[in-house]
């Protein structure tokens, strides 16, 4: 051990980890003694304790899982749409040069709207049913992909398409075993976005006359001061988010364990 | 003319020579200003280890590329061996893909395996044949180039400078290697290097480059392997130098005792005499 002097005893090194949990530990602990000493009035932020008491018994109803379940369809549905339409676009513009001509400027252009800003065309258009919110959630995750896996591909080093020809692959084998796993890493990060993008869709979306799904849940709290609930919303949201990130990490994990970064672990 | 890939007709050739694999006749390219390549013949014979010399821009990756048929040959003839193969300056592995999978990168069959993990057991891989790419040393990094090139049995072998990256140590081993796998598979090998000692060292046969043409072609006789302090080396050294433009106490004095450019040192000088005498 004295020869490891220079690193930290094991002791210290979780000790510091723990310490990054003070602060917001500390901050519910105020807002609980706030909310029960009445400093912090219940319409306007719910109690930490309320907020876990409402979250158990929308749990264990089943009322929670059920919207839970619509958000996921809705985001699942819109994602699927979104990513393979931005996916499949961009493969047409990253590989042919009359495919960029074709599609890239559009999708340039269509990139600088806020698509939110499309919501009350998207009534008019898809009613108020789940059209208009699929759409939303699939417009908004088909941009990041897009963008990400164009620059992906075309990004892929020369040098070593070069090489690779002059061993013999083909045209078709050059797409599938160079310039795709090549721009891959690009593509994961525009995934990343594209289901924070979607997440944001459904919010929005979900806000529009919905009558199930987590927003729905929201919004019918918010007529009632349920601030309670609102906040059992969030929570549900953040988790998804959190949810999701974990998935592209878990797929980048395994698809890109070629990287040193990867390979050291 | 478009390049084409048929080998010569062996019988024509004069018994006592081997056939050429490499025929070239006229070959002229330019990038829009002068000709890089002008007008340049040449002939490499079948299982010859010739080296390419010359100064930076005067050509030889083109010529390299030509034969590579990476780069188009748009005045002249062309013949080259379709079983060619690059090593390039970097090694160019693509790093998604095991050792193993970028040494059988485009290799048909089902054996493919089995032959790359030969041709990595003759290049001293054979403990690093499931590693990522990216993990790899320099050294270990051009064997896996040497090896994907290897495991093709090429009749021409074609290397841009593939150890110029390394350090002085691995160059030395991977020379060896080089030169002891030339002797093993006998393809003809173009050696395009800026180092005078590497072209001594491998080659039957040293070329320069300059002004768009073969300027110097002479045959190296010296038995293997050999050594730098030989008198025949040293001949040959001196006058491959002067006919790069580069005059041998310039270059011996540089290293010994740097000094700015311009600057004449006087003969008997302290800084002119080498450092340590």
């Amino acid at each position: 051990m004295a020869t490891l002097s220079l690193t930290q005893p094991a002791g210290g090194f979780r000790i510091e980890r723990f310490r990054r949990f003070v602060p917001p530990l500390v901050i519910v602990l105020l807002w609980q003694a706030g909310s029960s000493a009445g400093l912090i009035p219940p319409r306007s932020i719910a109690s930490p304790v309320t907020i876990i008491v409402t979250f158990w018994t929308l749990l264990a109803s089943g009322e929670l899982l059920q919207h839970l379940l619509v958000s996921l369809g809705r985001v699942t549905a819109g994602l699927a749409i979104g990513v393979s339409t931005g996916a499949t676009l961009a493969l047409v513009a990253g590989l042919s040069r009359r495919g960029e001509d074709l599609v890239d400027a559009t999708m340039q252009m269509l990139r600088t709207l806020p698509f939110l800003a499309l919501v009350p065309l998207f009534i008019l258009w898809f009613g108020i049913g789940e059209t208009p919110k699929i759409a939303l959630v699939a417009l908004g995750s088909a941009f990041p992909i897009y963008l990400t896996l164009f620059a992906g591909i075309r990004g892929v080093d020369a040098k070593l398409v070069e090489a690779a020809s002059v061993f013999g692959l083909s045209q078709r084998e050059l797409v599938r075993q160079v310039i795709l796993p090549g721009a891959l890493p690009s593509a994961l990060v525009g995934l990343r976005y594209s289901l924070g993008s979607a997440w944001l869709s459904l919010v929005i979306g979900e806000q529009i006359n919905a009558s199930s799904g987590i927003g729905y849940l929201v919004m019918t709290a918010r007529d009632f001061l349920r601030t309670d609930i609102i906040f059992v919303g969030l929570i549900v949201y953040a988790l998804l988010g959190l949810g999701a990130d974990q998935l592209v990490r878990a797929i980048e994990r395994s698809m890109l364990r070629w990287r040193p970064s990867f390979v050291k672990e | 003319m478009p390049l084409s890939a048929a080998r010569p007709l062996a019988g024509l050739e004069p018994a006592a020579t081997r056939p050429d694999v490499v025929r070239i006749r006229g070959l002229t390219r330019s990038f829009g200003g002068p000709n890089i390549l002008d007008g340049l013949d040449l002939d490499i014979a079948d299982g010859a280890f010739v080296a390419l010399l010359g100064r930076s821009g005067s050509g030889k990756s083109t010529l390299l590329r030509t034969l590579a048929g990476l780069d188009p040959a748009p005045a002249g003839t062309v013949t080259v061996p379709s079983e060619r193969t690059v090593v390039f300056q970097e090694p160019r592995l693509l790093p998604w893909k095991s050792v193993w999978r970028n040494v059988a990168l485009g290799l048909p069959g089902s054996n493919a395996r089995d032959r790359a993990v030969a041709a990595l057991q003759e290049v001293g891989l054979s403990h690093r044949i499931d590693a990522w790419p990216l993990t790899l040393s320099g050294g270990e990094a051009s064997r896996t180039a040497l090896a994907r090139a290897l495991v093709r049995e090429p009749r021409l072998l074609l290397l841009d400078e593939p150890f110029a990256a390394l350090d002085a140590l691995t160059r030395m081993k991977m020379q060896g290697l080089v030169g002891s796998l030339w002797q093993a598979h006998r393809p003809a090998v173009l050696l395009v290097t800026h180092d005078v000692d590497e072209a001594l060292q491998l080659a039957d046969r040293v070329l320069v480059l300059a002004e768009g043409r073969i300027a110097t072609d002479i045959p190296v006789t010296l038995d293997r392997p050999r050594r730098h302090g030989d008198p025949g080396f040293v001949r040959l050294r001196a006058r491959l130098l002067a006919d790069l433009g580069v005059d041998e106490g310039e270059g011996e004095a540089a290293p010994a005792a740097p000094r700015p450019a311009g600057r004449p040192v006087p003969a008997g000088h302290p800084v002119a005499a080498p450092a340590g005498a």
